[in-house]
């Protein structure tokens, strides 16, 4: 039990929130990175290698596309389907071989990651099925080349969704952080873990559920700014064809 | 510049087989504007996304400026395709970048460094009248505008065909007619070839000095229009200037005439009249300036049998008109 009157009680919160926020954020930092440097690739090369896509014959070979996806196809249902907290057990001897060890927010970092991945990526195929595909025919008309139809259509086409996708996998990694935290050691959850419920100290909890959903809030307000920064939305649907008719029909009096 | 032989190309989904292109095959001459028109569902998307392989056929040949596409590696129909600008019904604009970065797409595929990109972009812009839109994003501008901007996107990289795939369909007549001028200024101006499709006859009248007429897969007719127009019987010349049918006037004789060229200003009915005392009624007429000609069909009702109007109708046809007989 800690006593809110004692004289330290307020800078020791403070301390304790301060350092496990800094670990929070270090662990969802450093996982999204990952999280996104591999699940962008991962998710481009699904759709890429689905029947008609970009990549449907690597290396000429569809059978060789095909398979790709299967087995990616398989990765990503294996990874989304498993608890997280089973996953995260079963994770640590790769942890351990990984990080070298499976305590504290390093090796936090490494299950985080390896949950993130197959979402994020599941996000990004979404997102990039959406582009239409007249904007690929477009490119290739002027001669692209694979590459740069995934670096200069589909990315940046795609660019709003999947900062939208980010922004949701950013909330989940911060939820399972929490989980790992009170397994692994660190970050916030540890925090509410060992203050708010060992020691029963409801100001912890309380606190530390304000400073999450802070986190959350300006992660998500600003992947919104983002995403409507970049997706230049047409204005009221067809106006084009609306507008003709109008003019023809309405406004000239027929 | 473009010529397609004995295309063929079938398309199955599920159980369902459609052959779309059956035994195609077009040609289109240097500087030209060739129209392919048809309706819905005739095959026309599916023949000119076969000119640059968007759609690769399952049989025949295309030929561009000399190089057999079909023929070519992966690399090489990519350096090809450069020489060939494609404009689309849905303008199909990156939404994210501006007006410019649309413009300079092509050129960054090319390689074209930052700076030429930028003035060839201008350059281009100017020539399609959006300079002043360079900075606006496509959500922000008209159908007409965007298309001007996938125009200017296809000849940016200074091809020597433009495709036009329904460039026009949605747009309003108006909007239609000034986008059309444009590519008929582009053609003239820089000596692009330009294969269009469409399903509108306005759009073949306006600017097109070829055409084909193509139905379920298959092109039923081809020829520059001054020929078609001259033709017996067909059936693009009819669609130019459609009479209707003809009506039922049992005892008289119905003919169509179609003038072309010399022969549009002669003063025919007065001349029949006065040589064989003729009553001539008129039941309609089409007048269109066509390939910069005047032209146009004349539908005649003559009193009496076609029988007995022989010396009249070989008389017509032997100052160059040509003259069918409704109902035979
Ligand atoms: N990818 C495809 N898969 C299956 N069938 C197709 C495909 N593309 C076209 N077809 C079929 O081929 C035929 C010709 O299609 P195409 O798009 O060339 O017609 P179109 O003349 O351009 O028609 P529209 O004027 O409606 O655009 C149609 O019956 C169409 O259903
Ligand atoms: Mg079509």
């Amino acid at each position: 039990m800690i006593d809110p009157s004692a004289p330290d009680f307020w800078s020791g919160l403070f301390q304790v929130l301060l350092v496990g926020t800094g670990q929070t954020l270090y662990m969802v930092g450093v996982s999204l990175l990952i999280t996104v440097v591999v699940g962008l690739p991962l998710g481009i090369v699904l759709v890429g290698t689905e029947a008609g896509g970009l990549f449907e014959s690597p290396f000429g070979s569809r059978k060789l596309g095909r398979a790709i996806n299967r087995i990616l196809e398989f990765i990503v249902n294996l990874g989304r389907s498993v608890p997280f907290i089973i996953l995260m057990v079963a994770l640590i001897p790769f942890t351990r071989l990984v990080v070298g060890t499976f305590i504290g927010p390093t090796a936090a970092i490494v299950p985080l990651a390896v949950v993130a991945i197959p979402f994020f990526a599941r996000m990004v195929e979404i997102a990039i099925k959406e582009v239409d595909t007249g904007l690929i025919e477009a490119a290739e008309s002027l001669g692209a080349t694979r590459w740069q139809i995934v670096a200069k259509v589909l990315v940046p086409e795609a660019l709003s969704p999947m900062i939208l996708g980010l922004s949701t996998t950013v909330t989940s990694i911060i939820n399972f952080s929490a989980m790992v935290g009170t397994v692994a050691g660190g970050g916030l959850g540890d925090v509410a873990v060992r203050y708010g419920y060992q020691r029963y100290s409801t100001i912890h909890m309380v606190a530390v559920i304000i400073v999450i959903f802070a986190i959350v809030m300006v992660l998500q307000g600003l992947a919104t700014l983002l995403a409507r920064r970049f997706a230049h939305k047409s204005r009221p649907a067809r106006a084009e064809k609306v507008l003709p008719a109008l003019r023809d029909g309405v406004l000239t009096g027929a | 510049m473009i010529s397609v032989q004995h295309v063929s190309k079938t398309f199955r989904s599920g159980g369902t087989v459609t052959a779309a292109l059956q035994d195609v095959s077009l040609e289109v001459a240097e500087g030209e504007i060739f129209g392919v028109i048809g309706q819905s569902g005739a095959g026309k998307s599916t023949l000119i996304r076969a000119v640059n392989l968007l759609e690769r056929p399952d049989s025949g040949t295309v030929t561009v400026d000399g190089d057999e596409l079909t023929a070519l590696s992966p690399a090489a129909l990519r350096a090809a395709r450069r020489k060939i600008g494609m404009v689309f019904q849905h303008f199909n604009l990156l939404a994210g970048r501006t007006v410019r970065g649309n413009v300079e797409l092509g050129l960054e595929i090319i390689g074209v460094d930052g700076d030429q990109r930028r003035r060839r972009a201008f350059e281009i812009l100017d020539l399609v009248g959006l300079a002043d839109k360079a900075g606006s994003y496509p959500a922000e501008l008209s159908g007409g505008q965007k298309q001007r901007v996938g125009i200017a996107r296809a000849l940016a990289g200074e091809p020597k065909v433009l495709l036009s795939d329904e460039a026009t369909s949605a747009l309003d007549p108006e909007t239609t007619r000034s986008i059309l001028d444009l590519v008929k200024t582009i053609n003239t101006d820089l000596g692009l070839t330009v294969l269009l499709i469409t399903h509108e006859m306005e759009v073949v009248k306006r600017i097109c000095d070829s055409a084909a007429l193509i139905e379920g897969g298959r092109i039923v007719e081809q020829g520059r229009i001054v020929s078609l127009i001259s033709t017996a019987g067909s059936r693009l010349a009819h669609e130019l200037f459609p009479l209707g049918d003809a009506p039922r006037t049992p005892g008289d004789t119905v003919i169509d005439i179609t003038f072309s060229g010399g022969s549009a200003d002669r003063p025919v009915i007065a001349q029949l009249a006065r040589t064989y005392g003729l009553d001539v009624s008129i039941l309609g007429a089409v007048i269109e300036t066509i390939g910069g000609n005047q032209a146009g069909r004349t539908r005649l009702q003559l009193p009496g049998q076609p029988r007995s109007n022989t010396g009249p109708i070989e008389d017509l046809r032997s100052q160059g008109m040509l003259v069918e007989i409704v109902g035979e």
